[in-house]
């Protein structure tokens, strides 16, 4: 147990098991960015998966559109502290778009429109874990929450999530992302409070 | 690669009143590692009976030794923010850790331009930025537009009148202007930025901090107006329930 602070109460325990340590819930969806909102027209969006040997498998908005989507209803965690449970959304499983690939990779580096970066193990993306999410409670996905599409990996911190997703570079040796080049937790999993680097 | 956050007791040490509902904290933390201008700590609050809860804070000023600084806005119903501007007494102890994030930051050794762009108290990493360059005895050229709703929501407002050579601050009143002012209160708008900010080609680094709203208009006029999307630095307050 922490240092008690004298006279602090906080609120009511709702003994809630859907929140991991220290996190509080919210009933809105704040938005965490690093920079200005980039703006992609669906006509010019993409989305390409690149192998360790360089192999391209692209998709355009029309092609992910054509894919059968699923609409996954999870609780989504910031490691900035809140977190927000039951969120609808809809999109493309990556289980979905990795059927064809061909690789022998461990890690996945994900790039964003606007220059975000983040890294995952790449079986953290797969086995149902992972979506392209392009609707967010039954309306487009808005552009300061990562529209016209993002990555939803919900079982770890909200940053793993890019939004304005682009692509998934696949490699064979880890290689740290925007925030976890930043002192961020490099796997950055909520239910053990890995929010910064040693955590 | 830096070693493990560790959660550190910090006694606060003084608390001032900034307006009528913002209060600033310093406290003394032992062993305090040191921090940059735009970076935040988290705080942890415990009861007697083990419940504890986290939240994170902009820190409003550069290190002096072991003490830190942090103003907090009381959030109506808030868990946290009314235990700190209102309960929280001299000698009390909380848990700190910090300091966290490396991008929101501005560096002494920093040779661009600086334009800085505050939504209410996203004034917060934005002032430990002016007091960091006070500090260091920078002569870099800073810019700071503040939007408020009415003079009263000011803060530091004594220590940004006295001003400081080579450091430009606008007033922006969104609700209630004061009658000197001739520009009708309003949002921020493109005219704003354009008049008060650098123009593009002097390719200053921008730093914009304040709720989602505030910043999302900020940070798309400054792309409008030519300023490269990646020296445009966010931070975003979003409504929270802190």
């Amino acid at each position: 147990m922490g240092i008690v602070s004298p006279g602090f109460q906080g609120r009511p325990r709702r003994g809630d098991t859907r929140l991991p340590p220290g996190q509080y819930l919210t009933e809105g969806f704040p938005v965490l960015s690093a920079g200005p909102t980039p703006r992609i027209p669906t006509d010019r969006w993409e989305f390409v998966i690149t192998t360790e040997t360089g192999q391209e498998y692209r998709w355009s908005w029309a092609d992910l559109m054509a894919l059968p989507s699923e609409t996954p209803t999870v609780d989504i965690h910031c490691v900035t502290k809140w977190s927000k449970l039951g969120t609808i959304w809809q999109g493309v499983s990556l289980d979905t778009l990795f059927t064809e690939v061909d690789s022998a990779a461990d890690f996945a580096l994900v790039h964003s429109y606007g220059g975000y970066t983040t890294n995952l193990p790449l079986e953290d993306l797969l086995d149902g874990q992972a979506w392209i999410a392009y609707r967010y409670e039954g309306e487009a996905l808005a552009p300061e929450h990562g529209g016209p599409a993002r990555l939803l990996v919900p079982h770890l911190y909200f940053w793993k999530s890019a939004k304005w997703v682009r692509g998934i570079q696949l490699l064979l040796t880890d290689e740290p992302g925007f925030w976890e080049t930043a002192g961020y937790h490099n796997y950055g999993d909520p239910w053990r409070e890995q929010r910064y680097q040693g955590d | 690669m830096r070693g493990r956050l560790i959660w550190r007791v910090a006694r606060l040490v003084e608390r001032r009143e900034e307006t009528p509902t913002a209060r600033t904290l310093l406290f003394q933390v032992p062993g305090w590692p040191g921090h940059l201008a735009g970076q935040h700590i988290d705080i942890r609050l415990t009861a007697a009976d083990g419940y504890s809860t986290q939240r994170s804070y902009s820190l409003a000023a550069p290190p002096d030794e072991d003490r830190v600084e942090l103003t907090v806005q009381q959030v109506p119903d808030g868990e946290v923010s009314p235990y700190l501007t209102q309960v929280l007494g001299i000698g009390d102890p909380v848990e700190i850790r910090g300091p966290v994030g490396g991008w929101f930051v501005w560096r002494p050794t920093a040779t661009e331009p600086v334009l800085l762009v505050a939504g209410g108290s996203g004034i917060v990493p934005l002032m430990a930025m002016v007091r960091a360059r006070q500090a260091a005895g920078s002569r870099i050229p800073f810019r700071l537009i503040y939007s408020v709703r009415t003079p009263q929501e000011i803060y530091y407002a004594a220590e940004l009148r006295r001003g400081a050579p080579g450091l430009d601050v606008t007033y922006l009143y969104t609700r209630v202007a004061p009658e000197e002012v001739t520009r009708p209160p309003g949002r921020i708008s493109v005219y704003d930025v354009n008049t008060h900010g650098w123009p593009a080609e002097f390719e200053p680094t921008c730093y914009v901090c304040g709720p989602t709203g505030f910043v999302e208009t900020v940070a798309d006029i400054l792309v409008a107006l030519g300023h490269d999307p990646r020296r445009i630095k966010t931070e975003r307050f979003g409504p929270t329930g802190g």
